[in-house]
């Protein structure tokens, strides 16, 4: 038999040592945090103070004090735009082919499902060998705005996919039947019923998308998009630059002037990822207890 | 409605353009290895693939030109190593607290963290590991570089937390609860439970976590060719300047490589590296992943 003395010490022994895992686990946890909130303060007290107006309308310049990073951020902003009326339309439909279309268990749907999910694992850099190969080489666009929009195009599509297929799957399968037995078309159901029904998920994707394609630096710099651009892109095939090339190009000068531009950038990078990602992360909470 | 034939043309004209944006994503995958296959053959027509595998040298651009990849092999391993080091034991830390021990209010708060955390772009992690982590690290190892394997890897390390603590969990709180109440009726405390019932109930999954982050620590680009150097280098010293393959791929297509020519070629072939290992390493995480699903469900 065991003592209640014994067992005391027992039961001791078990609080200590969940008290102390406790503690470590906390500590771990805000190191974790911790070094991600140094992150975001070092670059907030580097580049806040250099953010103006006149950073943000300049163009980039061999002095840092007089550089900015128009031409980046207008040509994120059209890169971005191409890449999302690419990837969207694509991604959606790719998604409602794979829910509504076919039988889930079907050879090619999983065949799909697999490869989606492999291409989500594709390190960015390898779309950019693909884009400089296809887009650049092969279709002669150059190192372009559209070159480096459907390389992001591509890269994006396996998370559009993806949530989209979640929200069209949450769907409850009573909306398609009701559309159905009052006569509807299977793709009137999916555009009346079902879509509109799972667009809250689907553009939680999109936004995640955006935010994912914002911050991608590799792939463009893989199909030669330029790192010094004092011009903004005047069509699809013009050159250009975008924030994070542009942010690269100065981390990776000597001069402290040049340090403090990119961490600049980067707060203007960081705000516009980190909101849309909160906002994508909100969106989809609140309509996940809609289901529930 | 009216002209149901008409109806029934487009939609069979809809279907087959909603697959054509489906096959797109297989397309990819071929273009792909199709790009990669192609490009390499070419540069081993050129390059013996022994000389590739086993020279220990990397100087594509040199007069005396070596075409040995492992300098960039072990650079990408070293880098990925001391990440995985680092983001192992604080993401399975994160993950046992957030599942088992974090009370519901504080988990809803630290989840969503985590994920925004996990949104922030490679290129910021990059600036913070050369201009923040180096200096620091330069005040406590005296003779540091400036380049060096260990600040990127540190750094992400941190990035890959996010990764690991929620697939880890996901595996976790798949367990079943009857599984950690039979535990707890024998007498076990919280980390008796977690430790001894929990973890090894989940270590497929957590395994998969591991080979997933790997797998993107390998693929990661900004955050080493910013910090960790440009110097092929076979060692597996953390202190120096280092290449990893992802690097080495940046540096040639900021460079004025003429394309078509053998250089150029290079980056495919370590591309075609770059782009198996990571994809054996998702296969293997992926089966694993299904393999915990499957026990349980």
């Amino acid at each position: 038999m065991i003592s209640t003395a014994h067992t005391r010490k027992l039961l001791r022994r078990q609080k200590l040592g969940d008290g102390l895992f406790q503690v470590v686990a906390v500590v771990g946890v805000v190191i974790a945090l911790a070094t991600l909130g140094a992150l975001i303060a070092d670059a907030l007290v580097d580049g806040v103070p250099r953010i103006d107006w006149k950073f943000l309308t300049s163009f980039p310049s061999r002095k840092p004090a007089e550089a900015g990073i128009f031409s980046a951020l207008v040509g994120s902003v059209y890169l971005i735009t191409l890449t999302a009326v690419v990837a969207v339309p694509i991604g959606i439909a790719a998604a409602v082919y794979l829910e509504e279309y076919t039988n889930q268990s079907s050879r090619l749907s999983r065949i799909i499902e697999v490869n989606v999910a492999n291409l989500a694992g594709v390190p960015s850099i390898i779309y950019g060998l693909l884009g400089l190969e296809l887009f650049v080489r092969a279709m002669r666009l150059e190192r372009s705005l559209l070159a480096g929009a459907l390389t992001l195009a591509l890269l994006v599509l396996p998370i559009v996919i993806i949530a989209s297929r979640e929200a069209i799957r949450a769907v409850p399968s009573t909306i398609r039947e009701a559309a159905y037995a009052l006569g509807a078309t299977q793709w009137q159901t999916t555009k009346d019923h079902v879509l509109p029904l799972a667009f809250p998920g689907i553009l939680t994707g999109i936004i995640l998308a955006v935010s994912r394609a914002i911050g991608e630096t590799a792939p463009l710099i893989t199909i030669g998009a330029l790192t010094y651009v004092a011009f903004v892109p005047d069509g699809v095939l013009s050159p250009f630059t975008a924030l994070p090339i542009q942010i690269f190009n100065w981390v990776s000068r000597p001069q402290h002037g040049f340090h403090i531009n990119a961490a600049a950038g980067i707060v203007v990078l960081l705000l516009v990822t980190l909101l849309l990602n909160a906002l994508a992360i909100f969106l989809r909470n609140r309509y996940q207890k809609q289901y529930q | 409605m009216s002209h149901p034939r008409k109806s029934r043309t487009g939609e069979k004209f809809i279907e087959t353009a909603l697959l054509a944006c489906g096959m797109l994503s297989i397309l990819t995958t071929v273009g792909i290895i199709g790009v990669l296959l192609f490009e390499t053959i070419g540069f081993f027509k050129e390059v013996s693939i022994i000389e590739f595998f086993t020279d220990t040298q990397w100087t594509p651009l040199f007069v005396k030109k070596h075409f040995g990849v492992l300098p960039l092999v072990a650079g990408t391993a070293l880098t990925s190593a001391i990440a995985i080091l680092v983001a192992g034991p604080l993401g399975i830390l994160t993950a046992i607290f957030l599942s088992e021990y974090a009370p519901v209010r504080l988990r809803q708060i630290l989840k969503p963290i985590l994920e925004i955390l996990a949104g922030v772009p490679t290129i910021v992690y990059g600036y913070f590991a050369l201009l923040f982590v180096t200096p620091l690290l330069q005040k406590l190892i005296p003779g540091l570089g400036g380049f060096n394997a260990l600040s990127p890897g540190i750094v992400m390390g941190i990035m890959i937390i996010p990764l690991v603590s929620s697939l880890s969990e996901d595996a976790m709180y798949a367990v079943p609860r009857g599984l950690r109440e039979a535990a707890y009726a024998l007498g076990s405390s919280r980390l008796q439970t977690a430790w001894q019932v929990v973890v090894p109930a989940a270590f497929s999954g957590i395994t998969a976590s591991f080979v997933i982050a790997i797998s993107r620590a390998i693929g990661e680009t900004m955050l080493v060719a910013i910090a960790a150097g440009q110097m092929p280098n076979l060692t597996f010293n953390p202190l120096v300047p280092i290449e990893t393959m992802t690097t080495y791929i940046v540096q040639i297509s900021l460079g004025d490589t003429p394309t078509g020519t053998l250089e150029f070629r290079t980056i495919f072939a370590v591309g075609m590296v770059l782009f198996l290992s990571t994809f054996a390493l998702n296969l293997i995480g992926d089966f694993m992943r299904q393999r915990f699903r499957e026990q349980y469900e």
